[in-house]
């Protein structure tokens, strides 16, 4: 169990260690250094999920190493069985959609539009771009109307609501007295205030926001709603493509596009809809010449439900329920309700609802209430009409004008949930899909179509089949898509593609793969996508904010992809406009997505553009961006920003002066950033900010303080260690001011900066426990600090680095009472600290007063504990008492008192964990020489083995098998004769702990004690053994083969071979693979000439299963054997012979993958006459085409290169490498190829003698010379 | 591309071309194999110091010069590529 942990941790370290090291090579920066990159830098593919090839080569990938211990070969144990909850890791989760998982400001992706294309300034040279063309110009242009167009919508709100405020206040102060007169009908007050001031207001101010930017972009692709360009008042005619002839279906009239008026004259009050709001919402999509965008939903107020109520739409293929707007408008947009049929029906329903709720209109009123006795009233001057944003959003315009009820009209061509069979053989189509593949289903006649429509639909086929279809459909699919991209041209291919990506219902593993889709494409067309590189970064920036990481490596592959094919010219054209824009999300976004860029092109490359930006005086924001990207370079790429780094610090430092206070945080943050990565190098890099960050951590206050503290932390330990002792005593000043503030986010930084101080060198011991210590306690160590995760995490962690300094006593002198706090999470919290510091630095300075209060501390904690699923207070437990050893002997009786009694408690939780104590306990019990006591504890534990809870039954075996390791076999009580028999039993536990923990126990006994026991029990722990064989866990399976190994070696093998060749003839793959592991593991413990005669003999069993058995064992037990193979390696060469002469396929492999072991056991021990005899049986199978087989037939003669030498494996070669026949040519190639890359140099003397031809001399005149 | 070589080394050819000069394939020419083959051999030459010493002595001259000349050979080892009878 311990061994296990250890070498999983030790894997995980290495694993670390290998990722640092490939993010530092991955990257190509330092153009100038490494060459420019060409394609052939791209990651050519992403390969997530290519499913078929993933499992068959990992099986024979990993090298099995001459083993320590009997055990398995890796490759098997992999290969076996995996549990359930495994499988619902590995797919077998229902799909999930992204949406789902999103927050809020995740979702906000959904709000982007994907632009129109751009004007590809390379591909067009010289000539002046055409007017119809977005220029760079245009966009930013647009921008910036966009952003006076916000600040203008923010002044006039602002100023609203002061007027607002100061006519509430002046009516509030007059209230008393305008409420007298009130000659109204109460009804209608809210119209009437309204229809005068802000309908007129109104009216006015839309013109004045919308006209501008109104003009519809007349590109090729308006069915986007952007706002098209400004200068475009004359469309081109010439530009109309069929975008523009296609009817938008549920378009109402563009007459209509004063929502406000024409539709519905008096249906909805005017007052209620179209009061104060004074943004976004209202938009009321002014009137254009050519309002093709009015059904986009992309704009709340036009996008409630108009086309809902049309059930019969023009051109949707009839399928689709939910009207076909959006077929057009490849941006879904904010309102992702009419996506779905439910939300579909809902709509409906709130529009029903409404439509019976709405306000009376006057004639209503008046002729539901007399003429006579009835006086219209004036509202009272206070009244403010409602505004609530829900209500207002209900009140918008029905388009429609719905009567109450309609009776839905029948359209034959509809079918709503029941899909349509999908022509020629198309994958399913889910219903969120015939809004993009819809038309696919129209079983029109291709050939009529228009060339450029043929296309398109091809297009369609292949990305559904990508989407929906089988593996191997995708796969053509792809392979499709790929090879003709350039054909399918730039345009069409991501005007599908990307409109896809936004939808909103997309799942994972779709998403995955259109992206993999575009990395494809991108790869093909490479500078032709540059017209839509913005485009591409709407859709993909949102993966790098993802909070799936491998969606967030997707997204930076695509993107690094994207740059090298469009160049930094076109990327930064295409993100520049973004950087200021007023959506913080966009800017976040395209900050990643430039770091990105950054690390794909070089950061020199990029440096004039961000100093540019930093210094930008136009706004803030784009300051705020560009300090940013600098941020997220330093995160990106690592320790690589080094060389760089000097560069990066000017080009920010300016920004912690900012007069905007988003700005000065951000440029603390990014300093933070880039010392992390920098670290522990450096330093002379941030001279320059020192004096700025310690004055500013006097002036500053909150988030700014926060974020300078925070960048003063990652710089401290960059310092030498003077000056870190320095500008630590500056800045413990603050911080021990700071660690009252109440603010969480603070309280989080000062703990870490503080750790960062105090682990650095230069701050000596003394100065921390004088000044920090009595504070720090004081301020952090309260109860409340346990209750959040992080705090609680952070808390300990600064204590332990604290307790390095500063050593043991002080710490643990400071909280061992707080063991007995009432609070369990604090006494958790005290416990984990106590427990890393022990471990940490031992026990030796804790003295007996304080050993007293600890021991004390931990046994209270322990008994009080109701809850530990982290094994805090257990692994709290073990780790003192273990640092403590032989000072615990005083205290064991009371310890072991506890133990027993709570072994016997009614929670089973408590019986587990007092048995978990033991196992921990042990190995110090044993060094306090308390064997009697460890004895009394193996009896009590023996008595409780008819435990029920198989939880607690495994903790009981696994603390049973302690105390057996600790005295020993011949001291242990029970009785081992006594003991084992109790385990055969529970050997059929079918509970994975209650198993594992029992065979360790049953094999511990087997490899020691085997003589306590009679034979014929072992026989029949056999048989149980087998069964075990079948499980789950690799743990496991392995402590079985390895006890065979050990039984067999305890009481002779022919019982134990008997058994398990009977075995062999089981149907079970698992069994069987697993039986011949046993049968070489028990022929390689009990010498290899006690099994094979009986080996052998099996071999003449005509039966298919057991002829492979006997070959799959000789194969591992050769490979066990090693070089002890040279005796055996001619009895078993007729075997062999005849395995590789066999029909079946699966004979042959078997029989190579023995060869290759064999041969590379006996490598050099004088065999070379058999391995000859074999290599001539194995080189016939070298144009097998069957994975498995062909690949143990190149492994054999891989071996064959190692133990004969290669030139006698290339003279096999030579007869084909020139042969008349490609395939056979091929294959000798392939084979010449893995010698040459195994031996090169020993190919060198056996390479054949050339003849000279005309000119060319052949011959190799030095290897003929002779002294 | 076999279903088989996926697993193998051969998997990615273009890619172990590039690793590895010496590596052949199927349309590898008489002239073109000759060449790696010389080539490796003036490498393994160089790279074996006792094979070095042995071609000075029998040859009279020092080891550098030596060297010297079997890099110089590994430059255009069998002469002009021949002439292609396809183009």
């Amino acid at each position: 169990m311990d061994i296990d942990n250890e070498i999983a941790k030790t894997q995980e370290e290495r694993r670390k260690k290998e990722e640092e090291l490939a993010s530092l090579t991955s990257l190509t920066f330092d153009r100038d250094l490494y060459g420019g990159t060409d394609r052939d830098a791209y990651v050519t593919s992403i390969p997530v999920n290519d499913d078929d090839d993933a499992n068959l080569d990992s099986m024979d990938s990993e090298v099995a190493r001459k083993l320590a211990s009997y055990t398995a070969p890796k490759s098997l144990l992999k290969e076996m069985p995996r549990g359930e909850e495994d499988d619902n890791s590995l797919g077998f989760r229902k799909p999930s959609r992204i949406i789902d998982r999103e927050d809020d400001y995740r979702r906000r992706r959904l709000n982007q539009v994907i632009s129109p294309d751009r004007h590809d300034a390379f591909a067009a040279g010289e000539k002046t771009p055409d007017a119809s063309v977005r220029t760079y110009a245009d966009v930013m242009r647009e921008k910036a109307l966009q952003r006076e167009k916000e600040e203008t919508l923010r002044a006039i709100a602002k100023k609203k609501k002061e007027e607002e405020e100061a006519k509430a206040e002046k009516e509030s102060s007059g209230a008393a007295a305008a409420a007298a007169p009130v000659p109204k009908r109460r009804n209608r007050w809210d119209q009437s205030q309204d229809d005068g001031t802000s309908a007129a207001k109104k009216a006015k101010t839309t013109s004045d926001w919308d006209l501008p930017d109104a003009t519809p972009g007349i590109g090729r692709w308006d069915a986007t709603p952007t706002p098209g360009r400004v200068s475009d008042a004359t469309p081109s005619v010439g530009r109309r493509n069929r975008w523009d002839e296609t009817p938008t279906p549920g378009r109402l009239a563009d007459s209509d596009a004063t929502p406000a008026g024409g539709v519905t004259p008096g249906a909805t009050p005017a007052g209620v809809t179209w009061d104060a709001t004074p943004k976004g919402l209202v938009t009321p999509t002014p009137k254009r010449q050519r309002s093709r965008w009015d059904e986009t939903p992309a704009t709340m107020g036009s996008a409630t439900p108009l086309p809902g109520a049309t059930p019969v739409v023009p051109l949707t293929p009839g399928v689709t329920p939910f009207g076909g707007t959006d077929l057009q408008t490849p941006t879904p947009s904010n309102f992702r309700g009419p996506m779905t049929p439910e939300q579909y029906n809902l709509l409906r329903w709130e529009k029903d609802i409404e439509e019976r709720n709405r306000p009376l209109t006057d004639e209503e009123l008046d002729a539901m209430f007399p003429q006579e006795g009835y006086k219209i009233l004036e509202p009272p001057a206070s009244y403010v009409p409602i505004r609530t944003p829900a209500r207002k959003l209900l009140a918008t315009p029905t388009p429609m004008g719905t009567p109450l009820y309609a009776i839905p009209e029948e359209n034959r061509g509809q079918q709503f949930d029941v899909p349509k069979e999908a022509p020629g053989g198309l994958p399913f189509m889910k219903p969120e899909d015939y809004q993009y593949f819809g038309s696919l289903l129209n079983e029109e006649n291709e050939e009529e179509l228009k060339p450029e429509e043929q296309k398109e639909r091809k297009i369609m086929k292949l990305l559904l089949k990508v989407k929906n279809g089988t593996p191997p459909q995708r796969k053509t699919a792809l392979r499709q898509l790929t090879d003709k991209a350039r054909e399918f041209g730039a345009g069409p291919l991501f005007n599908k593609i990307l409109p896809l990506l936004m939808q909103p219902t997309l799942e994972d593993q779709e998403r995955h793969l259109l992206v993999k889709v575009i990395d494809r494409v991108l790869y093909k067309l490479d500078e032709l996508v540059r017209p839509f590189v913005h485009k591409i970064l709407v859709v993909i920036e949102p993966l790098l904010i993802d909070e799936d990481y491998y969606a967030r490596v997707e997204g930076r592959e695509i993107i690094s992809n994207l740059s090298k094919a469009a160049g930094l010219a076109t990327m930064i054209a295409a993100m520049r406009p973004d950087i200021d824009n007023i959506d913080e999300y966009v800017r976040n976004t395209t900050a990643r997505a430039f770091s990105v860029v950054a690390s794909a092109l070089g950061i020199p490359a990029l440096l004039p553009f961000l100093k540019a930006v930093c210094q930008s005086k136009k706004s803030w924001q784009a300051r705020h961006t560009g300090i940013k990207i600098v941020q997220q370079i330093a995160i990106l790429i690592g320790c690589a920003v080094l060389p760089h780094l000097k560069s990066l610090v000017e080009i920010i430092e300016h920004g912690l002066n900012d007069e905007n206070q988003k700005v000065r945080t951000i440029t603390a943050l990014s300093l933070a950033a880039l010392a992390e990565a920098a670290a522990p190098y450096g330093i002379e890099s941030f001279d320059s900010v020192l004096k700025p960050l310690w004055k500013g951590i006097r002036s500053h206050r909150g988030k700014v303080l926060a974020a300078f503290l925070k960048a003063i932390g990652f710089i401290i330990p960059l310092m030498d260690a003077i000056y870190a002792s320095y500008y630590t005593k500056e800045v413990m000043v603050i911080l021990i001011r700071e660690f009252q503030s109440p603010d969480e986010e603070m309280k989080k930084i000062v703990l870490k900066v503080v750790k960062q101080c105090v682990s650095t060198e230069g701050v000596e011991a003394d100065y921390i426990r004088s000044d920090i210590l009595p504070e720090f306690f004081k301020n952090f160590w309260v109860r409340r600090m346990a209750l959040d995760r992080r705090n609680y995490r952070q808390l300990v962690e600064t204590t332990v680095e604290m307790a390095n300094k500063v050593g043991v006593a002080d710490i643990v002198g400071r909280i061992v009472e707080d063991l007995k706090d009432e609070s369990e999470p604090y006494r958790r919290m005290v416990m984990e600290t106590i427990e890393k510091v022990v471990a940490n630095l031992g026990a030796s300075d804790i003295d007996s007063r304080l050993e007293e209060l600890l021991i004390d501390g931990i046994l209270y904690a322990f008994q009080e504990q109701t809850s530990d699923d982290a094994n805090v207070m257990l692994n709290g437990f073990g780790a003192v008492v273990n640092s403590l050893g032989q000072r615990v002997k005083p205290y064991l009786p009371q310890i072991c008192g506890t133990i027993k009694w709570r072994l016997n408690n009614k929670s089973a939780k408590v019986r587990q964990q007092a048995a978990d104590l033991i196992s921990r306990i042990a190995v110090v019990m044993k060094q306090c020489q308390e064997e009697q006591l460890m004895g009394h504890l193996g009896v009590v534990l023996y008595e409780y083995l008819g435990e029920e809870y198989p939880e607690v039954l495994g903790s009981i075996l696994g603390a049973l098998k302690a105390i057996v390791n600790v005295i020993g076999m011949t001291k242990m009580t029970p009785p081992i004769k006594d003991l084992l028999p109790r385990l055969t039993p529970i050997l059929k536990n079918r509970h994975e702990k209650v198993q594992e923990n029992c065979i360790d126990l049953v094999g511990r006994i087997a490899d020691r004690g085997a003589e306590f026991v009679p034979a014929r029990e072992w026989m029949r722990i056999c048989f149980e053994l087998l069964e075990m064989l079948k499980a789950h866990k690799k743990g496991i399976r392995r402590a079985t083969v390895n006890t065979f190994g050990y039984i067999a070696k305890a009481i002779g093998p022919q019982d134990v071979l008997a058994t398990l060749l009977n075995n062999l003839k089981v149907q079970e793959r698992q069994n069987r693979v697993c039986t011949t592991v046993a049968i070489a593991i028990v022929a390689e413990t009990c010498s290899p000439f006690t099994v094979l005669p009986a080996l052998m003999n099996e071999y003449r069993v005509p039966e298919l299963n057991v002829q492979n058995g006997v070959l799959k064992s000789l194969s591992f037990l050769f490979e066990y054997i090693g070089e002890m193979g040279k005796d055996y390696i001619y009895a078993v060469t007729p075997l062999l012979e005849d395995a590789l002469m066999d029909r079946d396929l699966v004979h042959r492999q078997t029989a190579a993958s023995a060869v290759k072991h064999m041969a590379l056991g006996v490598a050099g021990l004088g065999c070379e006459d058999a391995l000859v005899h074999l290599m001539n049986y194995v080189w016939p199978n070298i144009f097998e085409t069957s994975p498995h087989v062909i690949n143990a037939v190149m492994e054999a003669i891989e071996g064959m290169r190692v133990a004969l030498g290669a030139a006698v494996v290339l003279n096999y070669c030579l007869q084909g490498l020139f042969h008349p026949a490609r395939k056979v040519r091929e294959v000798y190639w392939k084979i010449y190829n893995s010698l040459y890359i195994g031996a090169q140099d020993a190919l060198v003397a056996a390479y054949p003698t050339l003849e000279d031809e005309q000119q060319n001399v052949y011959s190799r005149p030095e290897l003929l010379m002779f002294i | 591309m076999q279903a088989s070589d996926r697993f193998n080394i051969n998997s990615q050819l273009e890619h172990l071309q590039a690793k590895y000069v010496g590596t052949g394939h199927a349309d590898l020419n008489r002239f073109e194999w000759a060449v790696n083959i010389q080539r490796d051999s003036y490498a393994s030459y160089i790279g074996h110091y006792p094979m070095l010493a042995f071609f000075a002595v029998s040859e009279n001259e020092s080891i550098g010069r030596e060297r010297y000349n079997f890099m110089q050979k590994m430059l255009l080892p069998c002469g002009m590529p021949p002439e292609r009878e396809d183009d």
